[in-house]
């Protein structure tokens, strides 16, 4: 038995600075800097805490029966071979875990329907951003401002962006996890991903969805300016940067990893062909619903 | 060299990585120790006669058991490998092809190619033992499923060295898994083994339901089965129903690539959804097929080391069903990120939640049968308490999981990756190991090491929370699956560092548990009873190992925990525990037949022959099936019976008469 405890505590003490470190700036999924992140954090805290009245329980349990039960020499402890039925006892264990799951489904209904519209708290107009994953870069454009960059993207604090994701390569995944969450970018499909930032940063964002030999090179900054500073940054880019030709995207649309671009604009209506050419010919409704 | 000839042989042979021309000469090198070692000791005729054309359900098992243990060698080397590379930032020990090529076979080998026949092994050791029938229902057919696994595993190994291995991840998505992302034929490989493995694993399904439902002994009532072969019963539904849907997957896929069908790319109306979907709603169920037989494993061992009956044995069988039913509404929760609406999320994110329940209960269950038992820590209890904990972290993650907005953050990252190798590890394998340890004795006549089982578990199970929890934190610091290497300054490394040498310590476990079988085969304590354990059910009433017609007469069961029951009133001098209570009778067995193999043969042809489009040899293979079928249809005399005197001799050889 003391050999048993001993190992535990050495694996305990690999696991407790993994749970200590739970709130360092690094771990990005906890360190929320926008609305839509903080309700994923919190629903990913109640859970937490939700599993562990069941996790803590079944783990003292079990080393407390081990040790109260070992078949050795003048252990006193009953043993009743027959005992096997209780039904008090098993109502108890049917019924905790429903209660718990019926909480924590709640939570996750309410809050599965709530992200799918824009953060609350708008104080702004939305932002759009038209995302293509292309092997193996990340491509932004944005129609209002017209211009385009790879590989980053500036977007103003404060204000609801709605990502259109699509992709001209194999299926990836746009996450960005201190903004909130991810969503798939497939090729001849338009979705929609509502992020938002609370105060400027870089955030890192990265595809998620394996595509191919350069997929783990696909990484980007989201980068979250004053609403001042994104105009300027816009501006700048229009004065200074090239403007993305066809053939410039042509060449975009070869395998290759890239470093971050910025292009002062780009043909009009290029995102809609890149969803209609891959496929999105066959589900109209789907383009004009996402791109409205 | 004429040039062309050239270019096809370097297309055909993998060649420019060290390490594999290092599998070539070991490849190389381990067929020639084989050959000349079976011909040295002249054993080619025991090997056909024995082995290859066996119809033994107990044979079959044990080559399952044996394959299960080759195949987690080779995905573990695979796991080795990818820790090594992502050991330390910016690694450049493996290219980022060579990198996919791994994690796409790792996967895939393990789920498929250990994971099953792992569970298969022990349907087919012990399944028909602890019902009281001499075989399964169809043994011929069980045959045929044994060496289309091991051919279509086969097959799978090749693509390494020979044209090369799939590349796409082992759901191979596509369009990145089409033919215009992935040329090569390693995909092809891919979908073809798994096709024929599936064949093989819908056949064990069907042949292992019906064996449960129609060959039990008398009195061996449904409520009464232990509760191994209930979990069996769960696996063979799930397999049944939901294997269907892969063959779907699979063949449209090929289709896709070798026609030039549009089923799953966009360009002609084609929906790459389509495959997500019909690949998860068998890739879901496939994890309660490969967990649900661990969880009978800890039901029995449990039980027999808590010297005790298994607490709340409705309740086990109700989980049971209600875990194969609910298994089938869940698979949306792979792709909650794929643009679906709240409303599908939601029920998906709720049916998925609601499988922690039955789970929940069977854990206290486990615990309340050791409570008031007296606990012998063998190996076989040892990695069923190992399980526990490790059940209860990773069942609350796949909880964390399920709530479909948290999701978001979690889907692809290593959190994901941490939390289901912790139930498919932690669940399957520790359960299928400590089934083997477990009827070891039953398959062999002699038990494990348990000084070195002890040493092989706390190895493997250390390195398992070492090489793991780090890769939770890593899934919350931002780390996504299959990326090949990584960038400093992220904080990554020290984790990735943690989560290696884990692994090594893992494969250290490993090393330690073949090592056993090993010195067990020649030091391991011998079992002379047949109740080694002093254990509960059937298949302990017969000799170790059972001989080939397991039961001379079938015994007659009217209690739950048969053989414990019997035991008692022994004791207690009720009866003589006379098993013979009926006169033997000659007894019907199947036929050897070498056409299972054959035909394992003609199907690695066929997938050989899709792979590289070469479609004479497809042809070949099918027409080759085709008579076999045909043979198989004229066959009037295929079984036998064992006379009276043999069977009188063989349990006297036993001192059983």
């Amino acid at each position: 038995m003391k050999r048993l405890w001993s190992r535990l505590s050495v694996l305990l003490l690999f696991t407790m600075p993994l749970l200590l470190t739970g709130c360092g700036e690094r771990y990005f999924v906890l360190n929320s800097a926008g609305p839509v992140a903080r309700v994923e954090r919190n629903l990913i805290y109640t859970s937490i805490a939700l599993t562990l009245i069941v996790v803590i329980p079944v783990i003292v349990l079990m080393f407390y029966i081990i040790h109260r039960f070992r078949d050795k020499p003048g252990n006193d402890a009953p043993y009743e071979p027959q005992w096997s039925e209780n039904k008090t006892l098993e109502i108890v264990w049917w019924g905790i875990p429903i209660v718990i799951i019926g909480i924590l489904g709640t939570l996750t209904v309410r809050d599965t329907f709530r992200l799918v519209r824009p953060p609350a708290n708008v104080t702004g107009k939305p932002l759009t951003v038209q995302v293509t994953s292309l092997n193996w870069k990340w491509l932004f454009q944005y129609p209002e401002q017209n211009i385009a960059t790879v590989n980053y993207c500036a977007i103003p604090t404060n204000r609801p962006v709605r990502f259109i994701l699509t992709s001209n390569a194999p299926m990836n995944s746009f996450w960005v996890p201190q903004l909130g969450g991810q969503e798939y970018t497939m090729p001849g499909m338009a979705m929609r991903l509502w992020l938002q930032a609370d105060h400027p940063g870089k955030y890192f964002g990265s595809g998620a969805n394996f595509s191919g030999r350069g997929y783990a090179h696909m990484k980007f900054n989201v980068v979250a300016k004053p609403e001042g500073g994104f105009q300027q940054w816009v501006n700048q880019v229009k004065s200074s940067a090239p403007a993305l030709t066809v053939s410039g995207y042509h060449d975009l649309t070869k395998d290759s990893v890239m470093k971050e671009t910025a292009y002062s604009s780009f043909p009009p209506g290029s995102f809609e062909r890149i969803v209609r050419q891959e496929g999105g010919m066959y589900m109209k409704h789907k383009l004009t619903e996402a791109t409205d | 060299m004429p040039v062309d000839i050239k270019n096809f042989l370097t297309h055909f042979f993998v060649t420019g990585y060290p390490l594999i021309y290092g599998a070539d000469a070991s490849i190389i090198l381990a067929t020639v120790a084989i050959l000349f070692v079976l011909t040295y000791f002249k054993k080619w005729k025991w090997l056909w006669t024995e082995w290859l054309t066996t119809v033994d359900h107990k044979k079959i098992g044990i080559m399952y058991l044996i394959a299960a243990l080759l195949m987690m060698f080779r995905g573990g080397v695979d796991a080795i490998l990818m820790r090594t590379q992502l050991m330390l930032p910016n690694m450049h020990f493996l290219g980022p092809q060579h990198y996919n090529e791994i994690f796409t076979t790792h996967g895939t080998l393990m789920i498929l190619f250990v994971a099953m026949p792992f569970i298969f092994a022990l349907f087919n050791i012990v399944v028909p033992l602890q019902i009281g029938a001499r075989d399964v229902a169809f043994p011929y057919l069980n045959a045929i499923s044994f060496w289309l696994f091991f051919f279509a595993a086969l097959l799978l190994n090749l693509s390494f060295v020979i044209g090369g291995s799939p590349d796409a991840g082992w759901s191979s998505y596509p369009p990145l898994a089409g033919a215009e992302f992935d040329k090569g034929p390693g995909e092809n490989y891919y979908l073809l083994s798994l096709q024929i493995t599936g064949i093989g694993s819908m056949a064990t399904g069907i042949n292992f339901l019906v064996t449960i439902l129609k060959m039990r002994a008398p009195g061996l009532t449904l409520m009464r089965l232990p509760l191994f072969t209930w979990s069996v019963v769960g696996a063979c539904i799930l397999i049944i129903v939901s294997f269907p849907a892969l063959t779907a997957a699979l063949a449209l896929l090929l289709i896709d690539r070798v026609a030039g069908a549009h089923f799953f790319t966009m360009l002609a109306g084609g929906m790459p959804m389509m495959y997500v979907n019909l690949f998860w709603i068998w890739g879901h169920p496939e994890v309660y097929i490969v967990v649900l037989p661990a969880f009978g494993v800890f039901s029995e061992v449990v039980a027999t080391f808590s010297k005790k009956r298994i607490f709340g044995y409705t309740s086990m069988v109700a989980s049971i069903m209600v875990i194969t039913v609910i298994s089938y509404f869940v698979w949306v929760h792979h792709f909650f990120t794929m643009g679906a609406g709240p409303g599908v999320n939601s029920f998906f994110a709720l049916a998925t939640m609601a499988i922690a329940i039955p789970t929940g209960v069977k854990v206290f269950n486990w615990l309340f049968t050791m409570y008031r038992g007296r606990i012998r820590i063998t190996a076989p209890m040892l990695w069923t308490l190992g399980f526990i904990p490790n059940f209860a972290i990773g069942g609350a993650t796949g909880v964390l999981l399920a709530v479909a907005p948290a999701d978001y953050q979690y889907h692809n990252s290593y959190f994901l990756i941490a939390h289901f190798h912790q139930v498919l590890i932690g669940g399957t394998i520790y359960g299928m190991l400590a089934g083997m340890y477990y009827w070891w004795p039953k398959m062999f006549g002699h038990r494990l090491s348990e000084g070195l089982a002890k040493h092989a578990f706390w190895w493997f199970n250390l390195g398992f929370y070492i090489c793991f929890m780090p890769q939770y934190a890593l899934g919350l610091m931002g780390m996504t699956r299959r990326i090949y290497t990584y960038p400093k300054g992220l904080g990554w490394g020290p984790y990735n560092f943690i989560a290696t040498v884990g692994a090594y310590m893992m494969a250290i476990g490993f090393v330690l548990i073949v090592a056993n079988v090993v010195y067990s085969a020649f030091y391991g304590e011998r079992d002379t009873t047949g109740d080694i354990w002093d254990a509960r059910t059937l298949e302990w009433s017969l000799p170790s190992p059972a001989p080939h017609y397991n039961f001379a007469v079938i015994p007659h069961v009217d209690r739950r925990d048969a053989w414990w029951v019997m035991k008692q009133e022994r004791k207690e001098g009720k009866t003589t525990l006379d098993l013979q209570q009926e006169p033997i009778r000659p007894i019907h067995m199947p036929n050897n037949s070498g056409r299972p193999f054959i035909l394992g043969v003609c199907f690695f042809t066929v997938g050989f022959g899709f792979a590289f489009s070469w479609y004479a040899l497809v042809v070949l293979g099918f027409l080759a099936v085709a008579v076999l079928l045909l043979v198989r249809s004229f066959e009037y005399e295929d079984s036998h019976y064992i006379p009276v005197e043999e069977i009188k001799e063989t349990e006297a050889a036993y001192g059983r008469l």
